[in-house]
């Protein structure tokens, strides 16, 4: 479901069987084991809420993956009323930038081929609905030069062979960074290749979350599986020494998603918040290293802007002078976004960054599945399958199930 | 009226996918123009009032002619499973027997873009003409047509149905306490030709259930049609999209237990990997029925019986509590937490990034 983690470095691993995984995985779905963790969590909540003194207890899920298995699986609806589980700024498409997306645009449509991911495909620029050409979808039906492709290697492998200028849309974590990173360190992306670095860092936004949440903040974090296996479980550190607030690495089953809760309600009620590593099967404390090393052998950490919010220091990658003959922005003469320069960049009446931050609920926003639907994207949340807003839309998000459940007495 | 100015300049795929954007286009630009009274023919016949699988026009003395139609356009026009014929005279013979109908005729309009291998042709027509023989279905007439090269992709079969019941199966029968009960594994037809068109180097290992349900229906019609309330074929869209549309149509509230519905294991992964719900996708030899709790169990006993090893109970309908319910669906997950089952949105694409 989720971003794969580039595949870099990793020691050729034990490989079961295809109906070993598949036992393992309706294991990590069960609805008796489910049960067994549900309940303790309700044991729990209480106590945990005494001694934070506040409810709802604010659980941030990061990663859009972990809203999707809290969404897709109704684990909302299996919470008490202590717990409240807010989806956070796990949406690399969703927080790209509209400069990004109209730079994009405006070279597929002069006669350079633009490479993307699927999901950045059809994320909206800061073009006008209905007026302007809004995303690479569009500029592709307006005659633009647009290829979606997997990675980067597949667009390495058509520059080569068609030898037509190009451009990457590198967008993502620290998932797909070294993906980005590998060949240009490796020195095989081909002349006619240059490569549009917007790759974004985790636990910078994650600080800034923090920052935004006052009233009610955030008392635990369920830290991304995937972004781990690249940065280690350590990168989460902080969130605990310089936050207190308990943090748990964990996986995308809903049992993990569960014992992640139940994990951080546990340090919540006896006031010790640790960090706790549950995705052990793919994290580890160091993560991978060579492919931290590969991203930072060719790219800096620098200031950068995320879609609706603005400039988060030390928060985005830029490459390396070395590698300045790959970097979109030095061979087109593209001038990198600035914080002067930078506009709010939602459509109107658009909410994403505020849904981005978990400060609202995709239902909180007006335009909601009236004009924003997955068949009519409005704003970025509502494009990528890792928007908040797009999964709330396709597993109908927003307590209504809960109710329904409720009013039939099957709940 | 303007709906459509607001929301779309231009026609999408979206459009066509068979899920709420298909649904708005039609009853916005389409059933919104027939005056009312056009809308079906004989005081309790049925048409763009039900917008069911098969319109039916009363004969008088109990009887009922049943007439679909339908568009049949695939790529690639021959997939694992199947082929475009195939499945256009599955999916005519099976809007039939959805409306309770015995399938007796049917009528195709054949477009192909030139230069069009004949062979090929050939083969389409050979395996709809076999399919609807096999079925003891007569072919009494159709149209074909040649469009300029690359003014059309490939060939693209219209065909309709015609059909005989006395107890038509209109899906507004649907009613709280109903059983919803499905014949086998859903999704096969939807994960095939996907997987035949991301040409990802994925061996699925599944085929698509393309196939007439003749040798289901036309026994429980024989033996439980008064107990079946209603009856559909989750083709484009899937179970999604189909029980959404029952449970709106009828105001009621439709629950489903995930952990019920079969569906294939690799076609679990494989929608996963796509980010596509399973759910969603088409089936085209799968029938979806509404039944009368009391024969809920005998009517899967017997479809068993039939060689449908995997029919079961999935779900049921419930009255709505409250207003703001009705046309609901609501799925427990395998975990037993509960969601809203949305009807599908968008062009069908797998997720790439």
């Amino acid at each position: 479901m989720a971003e794969q983690p580039a595949g870099m470095g990793g020691v050729p691993g034990y490989r079961p069987e295809a109906s070993v995984l598949r036992d393992i995985e309706s294991m990590l779905r069960s609805r008796s084991l489910v049960e067994r963790i549900v309940e303790k969590i309700k044991r729990l909540a209480p106590l945990a809420a005494r001694r934070v003194g506040q409810t709802p207890i604010k659980i941030m899920d990061f990663c859009g993956t972990h809203e999707y298995t809290v969404t897709h699986y109704g684990i909302r609806s299996l919470m008490p009323p202590e717990v409240e589980i807010v989806a956070g700024p796990g949406c690399p498409v969703c927080i790209t930038p509209a400069y990004y997306v109209d730079v994009m645009i405006k070279l597929s449509l002069e006669g350079v081929r633009v490479y993307t991911y699927g999901d950045a495909y059809k994320l909206p620029g800061s073009g006008r609905r209905g007026r302007d050409i809004r995303s690479l979808e569009e500029a592709r039906a307006a005659g633009g030069d647009v290829v979606v492709v997997y990675s980067v290697l597949d667009a390495i492998k058509m520059a080569r062979e068609d030898d037509k200028p190009g451009v990457f849309f590198a967008v993502g974590f620290e998932t797909t960074a070294p993906a980005t990173a590998s060949p240009v360190v490796a020195g095989i992306v081909p002349k006619n290749l240059a490569i549009l670095n917007v790759h974004r860092l985790t636990p910078p936004i994650m600080r800034y979350t923090f920052e935004t949440h006052r009233d009610n903040p955030i008392r635990g974090v369920i830290a991304p599986g995937h972004v781990s296996t690249i940065v280690g479980a350590k990168a989460w550190r902080f969130v605990v020494e310089e936050y207190g607030i308990p943090t748990v690495v964990a996986g995308f089953e809903p049992v993990d998603v569960l014992l992640a809760i139940l994990e951080i309600l546990r340090q919540l009620a006896e006031g010790k918040p640790r960090l706790v590593n549950e995705y052990s099967r793919a994290v580890t404390w160091e993560g991978n290293v060579k492919a931290q090393r590969m991203i930072e052998e060719c790219c800096e950490v620098v200031d950068a802007a995320w879609r609706g919010i603005g400039f988060v220091p030390r928060s985005g990658l830029a490459f390396r002078d070395k590698y300045r003959e790959v970097d979109a922005l030095h061979q087109y003469g593209i001038k990198e976004l600035t914080p002067e320069e930078w506009r709010y960049d939602l459509p109107p009446g658009c909410r994403c960054a505020e849904v981005t931050l978990g400060i609202a609920k995709p239902t909180d926003c007006p335009l909601f599945m009236k004009t924003c639907t997955p068949g009519t994207p409005y704003g970025p949340c509502m494009v990528s399958s890792e928007g908040a807003c797009a999964v709330w839309a396709r597993f109908g998000g927003g307590g209504l199930a809960e109710e329904i459940a409720r009013s039939l007495g099957i709940m | 009226m303007t709906w459509y100015i607001r929301l779309w300049k231009f026609v999408t795929l979206a459009h066509g996918a068979g899920g709420k954007e298909t649904e708005e286009l039609v009853r916005n630009l389409i059933v919104q123009k027939v005056p009312p009274e056009l809308w079906k023919v004989g005081e309790d016949g049925a048409g763009l009032d039900a917008l069911d699988d098969s319109a039916l026009i009363p004969l008088g003395g109990g009887r009922y002619l049943a007439v679909t139609v339908d568009s049949y356009t695939v790529k690639p026009i021959f997939f694992p499973g199947g082929d475009l014929g195939k499945l256009a005279a599955s999916g005519t013979i099976n809007d039939l027997l959805m409306a309770g109908a015995r399938p007796v005729a049917a009528l195709d309009a054949i477009v192909v873009e030139e230069g069009f291998p004949v062979e090929d042709l050939n083969k389409i027509v050979e395996s709809y003409v076999g399919t609807l023989a096999e079925n003891r279905v007569a072919l009494i007439g159709g149209d074909f047509k040649t469009m300029p090269k690359g003014q059309l992709d490939g060939i693209v079969i219209a065909s309709m149905g015609i059909g005989f019941t006395e107890h038509p199966i209109v899906d507004r029968n649907i009613r709280p306490g109903d059983k919803i009960i499905v014949s086998g594994y859903l999704g096969d037809h939807g994960a095939a030709i996907l997987a035949a068109q991301q040409a990802v180097g994925v061996d699925l290992g599944v085929e698509s259930d393309v196939k007439p349900l003749t040798d289901l229906m036309l026994p429980l019609l024989d033996r439980y049609a008064s107990y079946i309330h209603g009856a559909g074929d989750p083709t484009r869209g899937g179970l999604a999209m189909l029980v959404n549309d029952w449970a709106e149509k009828t105001g009621t509230v439709i629950v489903i237990d995930e952990a019920r519905v079969p569906v294939r294991p690799q076609v679990k992964e494989y929608a996963e990997m796509l980010g596509v719900d399973p759910l969603s996708l088409a089936s085209e030899g799968a029938a979806v029925l509404a039944v009368a709790p009391e024969k809920a169990e005998e009517i899967v006993e017997f479809m068993r019986s039939l060689g449908y090893e995997q029919a079961s109970i999935i779900g049921e309908v419930y009255e709505a509590k409250d207003p703001r319910h009705r046309g609901r669906v609501l799925l427990r997950s395998v975990t037993g937490g509960v969601r809203i089952l949305e009807p599908p949105s968008g062009e069908i694409v797998p997720r790439i990034c």
